[in-house]
């Protein structure tokens, strides 16, 4: 936009020859900067696409009703996932109800009851810290604590104790920071009603914040989900005659017998890791599908 | 939640737990030998995996009550849980170490071994390897020992002077502890070696890289043979012998090794399910093996196999 010439102007403070030079310097720059962000989605976008074309071109062949309902078999056309699906399966109906009760619960305590202090920002800062504790390190604890101290047995509750467990410091953080985002205003409305403490955060604070939370719940069951390495530990089995029945049933889940086909030396076992990849991303797909859909029905802006 | 819904709730979670752990505490007393019930839990090495999936899944429809569970600890991890106890059966590419029979009679673990079949570690080479023909095993070990051997001209003064690389088994592996033990008598290794735990990260690497060097099972190599080159090998002076079928049957390919599963003698007793399970494995082993790219072994070995388990059960 040209300046209006009639107005005087002080050389002194701008230099429109000046301005125009660091102008279209400015521009170089912002051009420079957008490519750079530009490639660095693309390298991302292009590395998922090459990977999702591969496991695509090699599995979507062997994917079928029949590799749904079979169970693994040294005959790579006979074999199934049955067991590692309701496996998984098994485990995410498991762990949702625990991070969400455990979670939300740890939440509301630190941002609605707790007293700002040294005590619960140290136990904050711990909680954000174990949530950067690699996963081998939760599977051993579940070995130890769940499966040895508690005799549970290398079962499906150890599995989803141990996945939850891992899942519980994202769950706790992001539940944290929806709660902390609803505005103070409407605490202080429902108490000048004359609600109770309990009844703001049950009637007001909570509904208010559930989008933010569940989408941090699903976020995270998604990647407890995809675990392998918690499970193998916890003593997971990849063979099993029968699909788990109960809590204190023996499992597999579907990133151990992925894992497990991969390393297998017949070519035709790489194919039907894939086509196991397939199914476990339509899982993660389905599951992070519905958290943006409960997002957008429910988020409403202060 | 009202609370009728809330008490079907409740209900529903008592009577899972209630049933899970009647199925838990099921080890097999059923008296008829037709139709068993109960568990067979299997841990250990990842090298008997595919025999014992094939034999569970085998078995499973004789005995569809029975519920077999097949883990992959690895050999040293599956016989952590055995001498403590926690599994019937332990497979393993290795025999056990006096460590851990030591730690077995301390918890009063008595075992039973079962040689399910023959597996031929093989040595390859890239495809682009045109040079080596064959090699000792003093000369093998040479090279996974000595740091100073860098190419192969070091190898031997007529081949070129390609830059070596090592691939091999992860640690935890018993193939690993196979080769310390057969072929660098319990020496460490040295330390520029590509560790892999996933065998067929070793055959792309051997694959793709000129100087390569690794070693896996045989199984991995017959998948592979258009893209690897094995090598054959003498021991002591004798001729040079290539892993084959035959040659890894007679015992004649110097590097031939069983592999195994161990059966916990108190199941055995006990446990009417893990008894069945053990002789329905002796008897379909070979076959089983075979298909799943191991090598069935002489009929007097699964006879062998059979008196043991006699002996375990009296």
């Amino acid at each position: 936009m040209a300046l209006p010439e009639k107005q005087p102007v002080d050389k002194k403070f701008i230099d429109p020859a000046a301005v125009k030079q660091s102008i279209s310097k400015r521009l170089v720059v912002n051009r420079f900067t957008k490519s750079i962000f530009l490639m660095g989605l693309l390298f991302g976008l292009v590395v998922l696409a090459v990977l999702i074309t591969g496991v695509l071109r090699d599995g979507i062949g062997y994917l079928s009703l029949d590799f749904l309902q079979n169970f693994p078999s040294r005959r790579p056309e006979r074999a199934g996932i049955y067991p590692a699906l309701m496996g998984s399966i098994w485990l995410m109906v498991m762990i949702i109800p625990m991070i969400f009760l455990i979670g939300v619960g740890s939440a509301i305590y630190l941002e609605e009851y707790a007293k700002k202090g040294r005590m619960t920002s140290f136990i904050e800062v711990n909680i954000s810290n174990l949530a950067g504790v690699p996963s081998i390190v939760f599977g051993l604890l579940g070995l130890t604590f769940f499966v040895r101290n508690m005799s549970l047995g290398s079962t499906l509750i150890s599995g989803a104790l141990t996945l939850g467990l891992m899942s519980l410091p994202v769950v706790i953080v992001s539940s944290q920071e929806a709660i902390r985002a609803v505005p103070q205003a409407m605490r202080h409305a429902s108490l000048a009603l004359g609600a109770s403490k309990w009844q703001t955060t049950y009637k007001v604070v909570l509904p208010a914040s559930l989008p933010g939370i569940i989408t941090g719940i699903i976020l995270s069951v998604s990647r407890a989900i995809g675990e392998t390495a918690p499970l193998i530990m916890v003593g997971a089995a990849i063979f099993i005659a029968r699909a788990p029945s109960g809590f204190f049933s023996e499992f597999t889940a579907l990133p151990i017998q992925i894992y497990n086909w991969t390393s297998r030396p017949q070519e035709e076992f790489q194919y039907l890791a894939s086509a196991g990849i397939i199914v476990l991303m339509v899982i993660l797909i389905a599951m992070n599908s519905v958290a943006i859909w409960i997002r957008n029905k429910y988020s409403k802006r202060y | 939640m009202t609370w009728m819904k809330k008490t079907a709730l409740v209900t529903t979670i008592a009577s899972v737990a209630v049933v899970g752990a009647a199925c838990g505490n099921d080890s097999g007393s059923s008296s008829s030998s037709e139709e068993l019930k109960g568990k067979v839990a299997i841990d250990g090495s990842s090298t008997v995996f595919p025999i014992m999936e094939a034999i569970g899944e085998e078995y499973s429809m004789e005995q569809p009550d029975v519920d077999v569970t097949v883990g992959v600890s690895g050999t040293g991890g599956g016989f952590k849980r055995f001498v403590k106890g926690e599994t019937d059966l332990s497979n393993a590419s290795r025999e056990i170490k006096d460590e851990e029979v030591a730690e077995a009679e301390k918890n009063g673990v008595a075992f039973t071994k079962v040689t399910l079949a023959y597996d031929g570690m093989t040595i390859a080479v890239s495809k682009d390897n045109t040079w080596v023909k064959e090699m000792t095993l003093e000369q093998l070990s040479k090279i996974w020992l000595d740091p100073n051997v860098k190419t192969w001209k070091d190898v031997d003064p007529s081949y070129p002077a390609e830059p070596l690389k090592f691939f091999s088994p992860g640690k935890d592996s018993g193939t690993f502890d196979y080769f310390s033990e057969e072929v660098l008598d319990e020496k460490d290794m040295r330390k520029d070696v590509q560790l892999s735990e996933d065998d067929n990260v070793l055959v792309k690497g051997v694959e793709g890289t000129k100087g390569a060097i690794g070693y896996f099972g045989y199984a991995y190599y017959a998948e592979n043979k258009d893209k690897l080159k094995e090598v054959p090998l003498s021991k002591e002076g004798a001729d040079a012998v290539a892993p084959t079928h035959e040659t890894i049957n007679d015992l004649s390919y110097p590097l031939s090794r069983e592999i195994y599963t161990y059966v916990n003698n108190k199941s055995l007793k006990e446990k009417e399910q893990v008894a069945d399970f053990v002789k329905f494995t002796n008897e379909n082993a070979g076959d089983l093996a075979e298909e799943v790219g191991y090598i069935k072994m002489p009929q007097e070995k699964y006879d062998e196999n059979e008196k043991a388990i006699e002996a375990a059960m009296k």
